[in-house]
């Protein structure tokens, strides 16, 4: 491989590393807090990308605006999940997940039914930019998740470490029982992870929409990969999420432009296979799985 | 069971009596009983494995394999896709025994689609992304040509009832209640003496045994073999089947199928949105009715004797 691709392979990877450390920093949490996995949690990615399509690419609003919007939007639908779906199955993880995934099912329809069932809707850039780092021409808009995932996710990470809300959080996650007898609500712990995981999926989907074909079986794309960095980085783990979407973006994408994505996806699913063989609880977890 | 008979005889004449695609339908449907029935057996232990369809397709394509480019006899080749099943199953369960709840579908549901991929990828034998066709058909045996559809049908059913009637056995033998047994309390298992991950594994590889013969039947009907048709999508709906019909008895599964295959047939003019319309079917049904269609038996029964409480016992149902 010349210097030059290598390069742009390394920042496609960087972009996508972040993208996924957005989504699975917010599967994680969630799972963490409340033991339910969000299969609907690629719908939530998907539903981002879809505000900004319909806001920006149809309706005329700032590009800003609809992102923005979009993680509103998608912070609020994490609410209504929790609400509607994780607080009436609470302690059942297959029934949380599988009620999940019929919501996935509604939401694809939904999408398809409004905006269309056509094979791709492309969303113009909001800026064409492009520069140069040692002869190697890199997207602007590809490569500008990076700044918004860090400091989301730091933002995140601080909130949790300093603040007392934050500290709630991680309190419910370490033991629910001991958190509400000290007067810790768990139904407002948990409808706030499950709003930060809305966000931060949603604020993924808007930044990411430019770049990807914007289609009803998007999130159905991003799931996968998804939970395969959660399980690698530990369950419930923040900081072992984010090292696993960093190994997961740069093995990806280096393999699917060295060979291609089928076998890329076989070596990411071999990786998360050995992972549980030799450590169970993923490299951060506290717990097996 | 006296009503079993009766059953019987009506499902051996009112082939005669349908037309064509009917017939098709029900053929289709003794398959998928096996199916679910199958991905029941290895719930009792407790794994929901979203990787059962792909057994099931496992079966599928190596019986297709076997029969067409090895020449084996579809009547052999069957048993041997449900071999090869278990054979996958015993791979894939290895990383999977280390894991349990979340962990345990969400590596299934990867594993599942590691054996997919190797479809897509390998063009020899698998034929990459378009699949297998023209698979042969069964044979002719003493002048009943199995390659129609009614001849088959009863070959189907045959196979249904013989594989219903060996994980009626299983589930009500001494494997199958340590099985339930370490659904209900694993640790409590595991002091008793019971080797745990060895018995989720025997589950796994019997249960993939019956997947994969389901399999074999499926595609020695259709001539055809599609990666695509294995996706997690159908895992789902598999769930749905399952759901529905609640996992408490051995009942559950076939009511299950029976009744969701019933609203695809009537949804075929909705092609488009059934998929919301079984999302929201799956949804009502675990927050509302968690044991599924055969619990509603016992809450009418709780309702006439209006016990206190009204609760009913939900067993290890989702």
């Amino acid at each position: 491989m010349e210097f030059t691709t290598a390069l742009q392979t390394a920042a496609n990877a960087a972009a996508v590393s972040c993208m996924y450390a957005m989504i699975a920093v917010g599967l994680s949490l969630a799972f963490g807090v409340m033991q339910m996995a969000n299969y609907a949690h690629g719908e939530f990615f998907m539903a981002g990308a879809y505000t900004v399509y319909a806001m920006y690419a149809l309706g005329g609003y700032p590009y800003w605006a609809a992102v923005a919007a979009g993680a509103a939007i998608v912070a609020g639908l994490g609410l209504a999940v929790e609400r509607g779906i994780f607080r009436p199955t609470r302690g059942n993880v297959l029934a949380g997940f599988m009620a999940a995934a019929g919501l996935a099912f509604i939401i694809q329809v939904f999408c398809g039914e409004v905006y269309g069932w056509g094979l791709m809707r492309y969303i113009p850039k909001p800026w064409m930019a492009a520069f140069s780092i040692a002869g190697a021409d890199v997207d602007v808009a590809r490569i500008i998740i990076i700044p918004f995932a860090v400091a989301a996710i730091g933002g995140l990470i601080f909130f949790m470490r300093r603040f007392r809300l934050g500290r709630a959080l991680r309190a419910v996650a370490q033991d629910p029982d001991a958190a509400s007898l000290q007067g810790i609500s768990i139904n407002k712990i948990t409808a706030l992870a499950m709003g930060i995981a809305g966000a931060l999926a949603g604020l993924a989907g808007g930044l990411m929409s430019t770049i990807y074909a914007v289609t009803p079986v998007l999130g159905h794309q991003v799931i996968l990969p998804a939970f395969i960095v959660v399980i690698v980085g530990g369950m419930g783990s923040i900081e072992g999420a984010v090292l696993a979407s960093i190994l997961f973006g740069f093995t990806h994408t280096f393999v699917t432009t060295i060979f291609d994505a089928v076998v890329a996806n076989m070596v990411v699913v071999a990786m998360m296979a050995a992972v549980l063989i030799v450590r169970p609880q993923g490299m951060m977890g506290r717990v097996a799985v | 069971m006296g009503w079993l008979l009766p059953l019987i005889i009506v499902l051996c004449i009112i082939p005669f009596f349908m037309g064509r695609y009917p017939v098709e339908v029900a053929i289709l449907f003794f398959t998928y009983i096996i199916l679910a029935q199958s991905y029941r057996l290895i719930n009792t232990t407790g794994d929901w494995s979203l990787c059962h369809y792909v057994l099931f397709g496992v079966g599928a394509y190596a019986s297709g394999l076997f029969a067409k480019y090895l020449g084996i006899p579809v009547w052999v080749s069957i048993p041997l896709g449900g071999v090869m099943a278990s054979v996958v199953a015993a791979g894939i369960w290895q990383p999977l025994l280390r894991t349990k709840g979340f962990g345990f579908f969400i590596a299934s549901y990867a594993l599942g689609e590691f054996v997919r991929l190797i479809w897509i990828k390998f063009h020899t034998p698998f034929g990459g992304a378009r699949g297998i066709i023209d698979i042969p058909y069964p044979p002719v045996v003493a002048a009943i040509d199995f390659s129609r559809p009614i001849p088959y049908y009863f070959m189907a059913m045959g196979v249904m009832f013989g594989m219903l009637f060996l994980m009626y056995r299983i589930d009500r033998s001494r494997i199958g209640d340590i099985w339930k047994g370490i659904h209900t309390d694993p640790l409590l298992s595991e002091t008793v003496g019971i080797n745990v991950p060895r018995y989720r594994l025997l589950a796994a590889v019997t249960g993939a045994f019956f997947a994969g013969i389901a399999g074999g039947l499926l595609v020695h009907r259709i001539g055809a073999v599609d990666p695509r048709v294995f996706d997690i999508i159908s895992m789902v709906y598999l769930v749905i089947w399952v759901v529905v019909g609640g996992t408490n008895t051995f009942w559950g599964p076939i009511l299950g199928v029976a009744v969701m295959q019933s609203v695809f047939e009537v949804s075929r003019p909705l092609l488009e949105i059934r998929p919301a319309i079984f999302g929201t079917i799956l949804i009502l049904f675990l927050i509302f009715l968690p044991g599924g269609l055969e619990s509603l038996g016992t809450r009418f029964k709780d309702f006439f004797k209006k016990r206190k409480g009204n609760q009913t016992a939900s067993g290890y149902s989702p």
